[in-house]
């Protein structure tokens, strides 16, 4: 037979989707540094490939993580994914079977059911018909539910659904058709071959009662063909090209590559891996605050469409809660951080007054940071403690030293940052200590992250505290108090900090478990990365949190951030405590309690 | 003559004590609730009044007398629990579960002072030697001599202007109004009681609103060489000898400033008070942005709440001293007085 005239679209829009998808690859992977290209190079033959098939499988294909976080929806995206990739390889391997080779014109796989009109014959036949039936009913049902989410999302336990735009539209209108038109084209040959299986040959039959067949066959599969090479020629313009770049993805974080405080190869991926599931809509705290725009989702988009506001860019608490749930497990923090360096101007101080005299020796810094100078109660309670476990500390923030940087970063200020973060490292390696205690989340995550401090162990004081509870040279005693403990975001999501507190905590107090505690703790709406959010808007964010505190009736709230707790300190009637705080309170009722009785004098003895 | 009316007066300070006083002696049947063990308010925790210098306690006295002469009915450490809504009367519901009716009811729930704590980059509670102005007022009434939480005399005072006012961070725009004479009047009292004390103010713009407020605040330049910087304190943090180390800008030289000093004062501002926040719930009363008593007509009618037969006195409304609090009762009280005969 040859190639009939109505495969030309397909065929012509595969082509243009290959070699495309082959120019951006070369160019993202030449936007990749050199250290990254020789990585990934060095990986390729050996099992980083392997688990990168692996992964492919279960979440491109199979969309594990949104099973998981939706059964719904992990339904509706792995019969659209996994069943479309098994119509191709089942499809291929009917046509194998049948002409007994590999080496055929490709249309013939992909329009089988015309290029042999031949009812199936003997049991390889009947079970390759009835299986492309059975696949073709399973990405039915997963178009069907795609359907009823764009008209009610919320049946999916999501409360938002993402906008589209035009190449979205005809993308999004060619992959809804797809599959409709192969089920009415095969149908039509079915009705006049009787080549059809279960679900073919009914349609057939019924379509046959009613139309003129013969008339229809090769319009319908010529429409099968269209919305099939339309679908391919929208996909660069369209959401629908996260399919094959999440594979790449894949890939390259499986070879090692991460990301950078720069715009590359590997943002330019992530970007485009974005399936626009809108997950990350649902996890975003912005929306008590009713800003709902500037959302993980949108900003990639935005980044894409190269459209981006500052508006968007900065109105966000760099919380972390979209990136945990993001089942394509894109560094939305750090592109977003990475896109504020981008975008903004450099703060130009040279920080020349900063000067360097030289450092006290000490076994122990401590760095309290700017936050925890606004909170002097948690200041004043590491002091005390570190007194009474006699550590050699040195207080190296106690009366000046530059900011710890991170809230420059935050902003996008790398440059500036990056004088500070010098200044501060020179004091720290000159003081010879080993341990870097800080009180603050934001500190201890530049410090443990860009701070490059050889031989020096970063600890948040939570860890700090108990360590030495553990080595006996703090009292412990348990109050029969009832906290809640709140995970500061840059400790828990942003540095996996989670049990150190808690095991600290547990010894002092009585812990209360939450709903949203850990990874998916909330954020207590005070981060210092938000520039654009108003008070009033943060005040909505913290209250929400509240909220949940409240359901538990906690004597007190606990966390060990000093952001934390300024920001809950002006919402509550409840006491809002630092874990040093809790510790110091308890330690010094026990030095008090340790002290011999001071002698009642009787009136008459009072001195004059 | 027909029964006199009803009248309820809730919250018995300044306002509500001088309201229920004008009513009674214009014959209605008053009853004042006050949450506490005895009326008067804040008043009776204050030394002296600017800008007369006079003693507190005598326009307490004063105040007191009217109350006694015209003998209402005043129930102490009762609260509101419950409001019913009659057609044109409301029927009040007690802690004490009394069930008292009325033609109409006064609020003068007052204000709270701002709780210092909540600025604790100031230090309040944390450090001995960071008090508050109404700590201070309440040591000066008690006739001790001013000393540092040491017991010495300290020789440098810092006073800090605006603390939880006009500070967006604390949720309060507004300015308190009182706090920056009030300063003005507490360091001349401490200068005259420390000659040798150096003493700062730091202010973001100074709030002379009185007619004589303005000669009181020269004064304290001229006479007791007080020094006023304007700039807004950062933070406050403690030496090893109990002083206190403060950093602040100064706006007007543009330059970061430190200072140690030995005692800082917190000029602490006025928010809604918990009690109005409850009655305006109860009542179902609008309130303004600041969480302040919205008046049915911020011009013309500024006793009258959103709610026909429910008035408002005093600071429940929004900051003032203790002179427009006396005015403002006042007018409400003839404000009801016409309500009650055109009813
Ligand atoms: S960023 Fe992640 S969670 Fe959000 S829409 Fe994209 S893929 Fe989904
Ligand atoms: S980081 Fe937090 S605030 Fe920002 S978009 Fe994600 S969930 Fe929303
Ligand atoms: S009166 Fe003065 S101190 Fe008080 S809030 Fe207004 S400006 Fe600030």
């Amino acid at each position: 037979m040859e190639t009939p005239l109505f495969t030309y679209p397909f065929s012509i829009g595969l082509m243009f989707i290959v070699s495309f998808l082959l120019v951006v690859t070369c160019i993202w992977l030449a936007a990749l540094s050199k250290s990254d290209r020789k990585l990934i190079l060095k990986k390729i033959p050996g099992p980083a490939s392997l688990k990168a098939i692996g992964e492919t499988f279960m979440e491109a294909l199979l969309h594990r993580k949104i099973f998981r976080k939706n059964p719904v929806l992990g339904y509706m995206h792995t019969s659209l994914a996994f069943g479309w990739f098994l119509l191709i390889v089942v499809g291929h391997l009917e046509a194998a079977v049948h002409y007994h080779t590999f080496s055929f014109p490709l249309w013939k796989s992909i329009f089988f059911r015309y290029a042999e009109p031949a009812p199936a014959t003997g049991f390889a036949g009947h079970f390759f018909a009835t299986s492309m039936d059975f696949l073709l009913l399973l990405i039915l049902s997963g178009v069907g539910l795609a359907y009823y989410k764009r008209f009610n999302s919320r049946a999916f336990g999501m409360k938002k659904t993402t906008q589209l735009k035009v190449g979205d539209r005809i993308a999004l209108t060619a992959l809804w058709l797809i599959f409709p038109l192969r089920l009415i084209a095969e149908g039509v040959s079915a009705g006049l071959h009787r080549n059809g299986s279960f679900l073919t040959q009914p349609t057939g039959n019924l379509l046959a009662a009613i139309l003129p067949l013969p008339l229809l066959e090769k319009p319908v599969w010529w429409a099968y063909s269209c919305a099939l090479g339309v679908f391919f020629v929208a996909m660069p313009v369209s959401r629908y090209m996260h399919i094959p770049v999440e594979v790449l993805l894949i890939f390259l974080r499986r070879y090692g590559v991460r990301s950078q405080k720069h715009v590359n190869g590997y943002t330019r991926v992530q970007v485009f891996s974005c399936s626009r599931c809108g997950i990350c809509l649902d996890s975003c705290q912005m929306n008590h605050a009713n800003i709902r725009n500037t959302q993980s989702v949108y900003v990639l988009k935005q980044i894409r469409g190269r459209r981006l506001s500052d508006e968007q860019l900065f109105n966000c608490l760099l919380c972390g809660r979209c990136q945990k749930d993001c089942p394509v497990g894109i560094d939305l923090n750090d592109i977003r951080i990475t896109q504020r360096i981008e975008s903004t101007a450099e703060y130009n101080s040279t920080y020349d007054y900063l000067k360097n005299g030289p450092s006290p020796q000490a076994d122990v810094v401590y760095f309290a940071g700017c936050m925890t100078h606004l909170t002097p109660s948690i200041k004043k309670s590491m002091q005390k403690l570190l007194n009474y476990a006699q550590v050699n500390y040195w207080f190296m923030d106690e009366h000046k030293a530059p900011c710890c940087g991170r809230p420059l970063i935050q902003a996008g200020q790398l440059e500036a940052a990056q004088k500070l973060i010098a200044n501060n490292r020179d004091k720290i390696m000159q003081s010879g200590a080993r341990t870097l205690v800080v009180s603050c989340p934001i500190c201890y995550k530049v410090f443990s992250e860009d701070y490059k401090l050889p031989n020096v162990r970063v600890m948040h004081h939570a860890e700090y505290l108990l360590e030495l509870v553990n080595q006996g040279l703090l009292p412990v005693h348990n109050s029969p108090k009832r906290v809640v403990y709140h995970d500061p975001c840059e400790l828990g999501r942003g540095s996996g900090i989670y049990d150190q507190p808690r095991q600290l905590l547990g010894q002092y107090v009585e812990l209360i478990t939450m709903k949203h505690e850990k990874e998916d703790a909330f954020c207590c709406g005070g981060s210092l990365s938000n520039i654009k959010i108003s008070m009033q808007e943060r005040d909505r964010i913290r209250d929400h949190v509240l909220e949940e505190f409240q359901q538990y009736r906690p004597d007190q709230v606990v966390t060990a951030c000093p952001l934390c707790k300024k920001t809950f300190t002006k919402g509550t009637e409840v006491e809002v405590r630092d874990l040093a705080e809790i510790v110091w309170e308890s330690v010094s009722q026990q030095i008090i309690a340790a002290q011999p009785p001071v002698k009642q004098l009787e009136p008459e003895e009072v001195p004059s | 003559m027909s029964k006199p009316k009803k009248v309820i007066t809730i919250g018995g300070g300044v306002a509500g004590t001088e309201v229920s006083s004008l009513l009674a002696e214009l014959g209605y049947d008053v009853t004042l609730i006050e949450k506490n063990s005895q009326t008067g308010g804040k008043l009776n925790g204050w030394s002296h009044l600017f800008p007369t210098g006079r003693p507190a306690a005598q326009v307490a006295e004063f105040l007191q007398h009217k109350v006694q002469r015209n003998s209402f009915k005043t129930i102490c450490q009762t609260d509101v629990s419950q409001v019913v809504f009659g057609n044109g009367s409301f029927l009040v519901k007690t802690s004490g579960d009394e069930r008292l009716p009325a033609d109409a009811v006064v609020i003068s729930t007052g204000f709270d002072i701002f709780d210092a704590t909540r600025k604790e980059e100031y230090g309040y509670s944390v450090y001995e030697n960071v008090i508050t102005s109404v700590d201070l007022e309440n040591r000066l009434k008690a006739g001790a001599p001013i000393t540092t939480a040491a017991g010495n005399k300290p020789c440098r005072i810092a006073f800090i202007h605006c603390v939880g006012s006009r500070d967006e961070k604390c949720g309060n725009h507004h300015c308190s109004k009182v706090c920056c004479v009030t300063g003005v009047k507490q360091a001349t009292e401490l200068a005259k009681q420390l000659p040798q004390a150096e003493i700062f103010c730091f202010y973001m713009d100074l709030r002379m609103f009185g007619l004589p407020y303005e000669s009181m605040y020269r004064e304290a330049q001229e006479k007791y060489n007080i020094q006023f910087i304007r700039g807004r304190l950062s933070e406050a943090a403690e030496n090893a000898d109990g002083t206190l180390q403060i950093k602040a800008e100064d706006t007007l030289s543009g330059r970061p400033l430190k200072m140690q000093v030995d005692l800082v004062v917190l000029l602490v501002g006025m928010v809604p008070g918990k009690n109005t926040a409850h009655m305006a719930d109860l009542f179902e009363l609008q309130r303004e942005p600041n969480g302040f008593l919205q008046t049915e007509d911020p011009h013309l009618f500024k006793n009258r709440s959103s709610r026909k037969g429910v008035f408002l006195a005093g600071t429940c409304t929004g900051p003032m001293t203790v002179d427009e609090t006396l005015d403002h009762a006042r007018s409400a009280a003839l404000d009801i007085h016409h309500y009650l005969q055109n009813k």
